[in-house]
């Protein structure tokens, strides 16, 4: 990171990013001017419920871009991203719980209202500090951070790799999972946190505020982006793509593998909290489901089908794959899981380079016109 | 003491001849019936005389007799004095029959029976004098059950029979449990001997009676009692620790034999097979739907499901390897994605066709119930099946692996790939059988574990992470190293269990083993050499 300075505008000067940030730019604009300006009977008009379902795509979005930086460019395969992006919720969750004050259910003016039914007569030290807005928007950043600290930490100093690391991710998030189904957690248990009245004094019902967090979701994903996208151009990014092409070669080059690695895999899931952190606030709710294993392998294969090490990808997938969630949920519920289960399949067997690869392909093709043969695969 | 001894051996003559032999041991229908009478004309002290001689007059319909007194069924017909049994005494007209042969004597007004009174003093000797009846019973099984329900219940018309029972009894637990029966009524009457008898027993009536003599005014009582009390404690202990070794047990084998399939499929072709839980819950759907092939014959669906559970769910690892794997070769980390994807359809699949809520299982009757080692610790024993049935797999893998040519040609295949390829073993055979054995070994798992758990679309699902953490736990590539840890991680859990919780237990042995690995990245047993760097 020897240019500190520029490493974080570089991407800018990429079409790529200039096409990826205009393309959302442009998403959020026309969103925005349907939602506001289109009267309600209209063919046209965005109704509120839609601008926090296209929130959530896009909190999804920046989890899977989170989940690409490690896997597409690290080669570390996470089973556990969404420990991070619940974590980050959870932070973000607990700031809202107290920001419900006395207006809960029993009206206590501190404990929120399930620590009240838990006869809980004090707040446990881990909710201090949760009222104030900068404390909690500090830990949604720094909880997800820690806990990929200590746990890459042990990992990678370690050299668990490959496999191994995939399942130890798992059981992370498994663990977790069960953990926060505890009561005595603090966290809520099974029904986790909800009833949210208002965010930094925004009515979180209000339509206004539905889209002032959607336009911060797009704002997110592309500052995520821009720092994702700076960090592989960088030579850190390519460090760590040696890393993931040759591990042994890169340590017997003289790079400490493992400090990459650490680096990279925290960034990532701090940007998985933020996408948590602003999930929660639109769908109103946390709770421990967003530990299961089940969600974690999911976000994966979003960014398998989007096409991994290639960032846009990975929004492309995540926004395809919830798209057709929603509106299989809708319509056949049961067909769901097969549809996800055969997306899994088809994907890592026909679509190794996902819809990415594909648009990829096309260009090349067009650009090796002249060109005789077919290019290598990369 | 000689009616006793009498009544033994007859009651054992009857067991053998089953019938007319019988007839010899009947007293007169006239004696029987003036003793009949005589229970009814007589006062409550009285009674308790004659109920003695009821039991001991070595009648096997004594006890039919003794019944109907306790539930107040014995009435005397006014006009004549003949002792009926009511059989139903709802409305006017009784329905009654003879209490000395059983027969149907019709319907009696009311008013002209009188029924023979009892009280609840009575009614409590009956209970206790019926025990001692029992006790003379050729089944031993019979004896020890009512020798239990003595257990406090001795008082002293009782204590006299008893002690002449003693004598003879051949059963040691019999014997046993007699001894501590009379020695706890002792123990009521100020014995302070009686302790020493009492001291080993687990027995929670037992523990009651010396826990009120620990309280008792005799300063020399109570102290020993506290002792006995504590060396109680001891032993209680000790063998709560026993139960929590066999629950371990078991809880481990059952992660063997989840994991021990894909220690092979993975060992071998290096991918993970996220399916691996699903192909075990296909092995549990099979016994379901062999015992709905074969209804009223669970033991006979259960081990017929054996080879049914191995076949399907080998059928299914070749469909799965044949399908998808061997085109993700040497790409374990999207083998891993689309495995995933295959138990995702599987899951659904069984929801949608068969059922999104849970079967019932029939436990056949040689595997329910439990073997009783003593008071405090009994084994249930289809757990015991479970460990047995692991052993016996673990067993078996052990022999293909190392005595057969599979076994060897998956072993080379797993050291080194190429070389094993350049001695002309055909490796994509190797590997079509390797995953076949292990999804087969899946399907037992789920065979066995239809017997202890639910089964249900989720089955696959609880296990598949817990068996992953054996396979890293033991090691790749080493049958041994799985059974260890597999056993271990079930111990572990159990012996956490108790003072942390189920939920917490889990959690705190998925921290162990991330610590584990921190040590022997590799598990507890590592492939040595260059095998380990794959």
């Amino acid at each position: 990171m020897a240019s500190s300075q520029t490493w974080l505008l570089r991407p800018l000067q990429e079409r790529s990013t200039q096409l990826f940030l205009g393309v959302l730019f442009g998403a959020l604009i026309v969103v925005t001017f349907l939602h506001l300006f289109m009267p309600q009977d209209s063919a046209l008009h965005v109704s509120a419920y839609t601008v926090t379902l296209l929130g959530k795509y896009l909190c999804y979005a920046l989890l899977a871009v989170a989940v690409d930086l490690v896997w597409g460019y690290l080669g570390i395969l996470s089973l556990g991203h969404g420990a991070f992006f619940a974590l980050g919720g959870y932070a973000m969750g607990m700031y809202l719980m107290r920001q419900i004050g006395d207006r809960g259910v029993y009206g206590d003016p501190v404990l929120p209202d399930f620590m009240v039914f838990l006869n809980w007569d004090t707040l446990p030290w881990y909710w201090q500090g949760f009222d104030m807005a900068w404390f909690a928007f500090i830990m949604v950043l720094l909880a997800p951070g820690l806990l990929a600290l200590v746990f890459g930490f042990l990992a990678f100093r370690s050299r668990v790799t490959g496999v191994y690391l995939s399942i130890i991710t798992q059981a992370l998030t498994f663990a977790l999972m069960l953990a926060f189904f505890r009561n005595e957690m603090g966290f809520g248990g099974n029904n986790g946190l909800t009833d949210f009245r208002d965010i930094l004094g925004f009515n979180l019902r209000s339509d206004a505020t539905r889209l002032g967090l959607f336009i911060a979701t797009g704002i997110a994903l592309a500052i995520g982006y821009v720092i994702c996208r700076g960090i592989v151009t960088s030579k850190l990014g390519r460090v760590s793509v040696a890393c993931r092409d040759a591990e042994a070669r890169t340590r017997f080059l003289g790079y400490r593998v493992e400090r990459v690695q650490l680096f990279v895999f925290v960034v990532s899931a701090m940007l998985a909290g933020v996408a948590g952190a602003l999930y929660v606030p639109q769908v109103g709710i946390i709770n421990p489901s967003e530990f299961s294993p089940l969600f974690s392998i999911e976000i994966v294969v979003w960014v398998a089908l989007g096409g991994r090490a290639t960032l846009y990808g990975a929004v492309i997938g995540a926004i395809l794959v919830n798209y057709a969630k929603t509106v299989f949920t809708g319509v056949m519920p049961d067909a769901w899981l097969f549809a996800l289960g055969a997306l899994f399949v088809l994907v890592t067997v026909f679509l190794p380079k996902g819809i990415a690869g594909l648009l990829q392909k096309r260009r090349k093709a067009k650009d090796d016109d002249t060109a005789t043969g077919q290019e290598a695969t990369a | 003491m000689s009616i006793f001894r009498l009544l033994a051996g007859l009651a054992l003559a009857w067991c053998l001849a089953l019938g007319p032999a019988v007839a010899t041991a009947q007293v007169q229908d006239d004696t029987a019936q003036t003793l009949l009478q005589r229970l009814a004309e007589a006062n409550n002290a009285e009674k308790s005389k004659v109920l003695k001689q009821i039991a001991e007059s070595g009648d096997e319909r004594a006890r039919s007799w003794l019944e109907a007194f306790a539930g107040g069924k014995l009435a005397t017909v006014k006009s004549s004095g003949y002792v009926v049994l009511v059989t139903n005494n709802t409305g006017r007209n009784w329905q009654v029959a003879s209490a000395v042969t059983g027969d149907s004597m019709g319907e009696m007004s009311r008013r002209d029976l009188d029924s023979i009174r009892v009280n609840n003093a009575l009614r409590s000797q009956v209970e206790g004098i019926l025990s001692v009846v029992d006790l003379t019973v050729a089944d031993h099984r019979t004896r020890r059950a009512a020798a239990r329900h003595l257990l406090g219940r001795v008082d002293a018309v009782t204590a006299p029979l008893i002690e002449e029972r003693l004598e003879v009894e051949e059963n040691d637990r019999v014997r046993d449990l007699l001894a501590n029966a009379l020695a706890i009524h002792q123990l009521e009457q100020g014995e302070i001997n009686a302790i020493e008898q009492l001291s080993g027993s687990l027995n929670s009536r037992v523990r009651a009676a010396l826990n009120n003599a620990a309280s008792s005014d005799d300063p020399a009582i109570a102290a020993a009692a506290e002792k006995a009390l504590a060396s109680i404690e001891q032993k209680l202990k000790l063998n709560k620790a026993a139960e929590t070794l066999y629950f371990g047990l078991s809880l481990g084998s059952v992660l063997v034999l989840a994991a021990i399939g894909l220690a092979i499929t993975f060992g071998v072709m290096g991918v993970i097979n996220m399916a691996h839980g699903e192909l075990i819950m296909l092995g549990a759907y099979t016994t379901w739907g062999m015992q709905q092939l074969f209804p009223g014959q669970p033991g006979l669906a259960l081990i017929l499901s054996i080879p049914a559970g191995f076949m399907v769910a080998a059928l299914a690892g070749i469909i799965i390897e044949r399908s998808v794997i061997q085109h993700l070769k040497g790409r374990p980390l999207e083998t891993l994605l689309a495995t995933f994807g295959i138990s995702l359809i599987l899951q659904q699949l069984v929801r949608t066709v068969i059922s999104p809520l849970n079967r019932t299982v029939v436990t056949p009757e040689w595997m329910s119930g439990s073997i009783m080692i003593n008071e405090a610790l009994s084994l249930t024993l289809n757990r015991l099946y479970v460990i047995g049935f692991a052993l016996v797999v673990f067993a078996g893998l052990m022999l293909i692996m190392r005595r057969t040519r599979l076994g060897l040609e998956v072993r080379a295949v797993t050291q080194n790939r190429a070389m094993a390829r350049s001695m002309g073993i055909k490796a994509t055979k190797v590997d079509i059988m390797t995953f076949a054995l292990g999804s087969g070994v899946a399907g037992l798992a789920g065979v066995a574990l239809s017997q202890i758990t639910n089964v249900g679309p989720n089955l696959g699902q609880n296990y598949i992470i817990d068996s992953f953490m054996v396979v890293v736990f033991g090691g790749v590539g080493n049958l041994w190293g799985t059974l260890v840890a597999g056993l271990t991680l079930g111990t572990i859990n159990q012996i956490l269990e108790p003072w942390a919780g189920a939920v917490l237990a889990k959690i705190m042995v998925l921290v162990l083993i991330i610590l584990f690995i921190q040590k022997r990245p590799r598990g507890l047993f590592p492939q040595k050499g260059r095998a380990a760097e794959g």
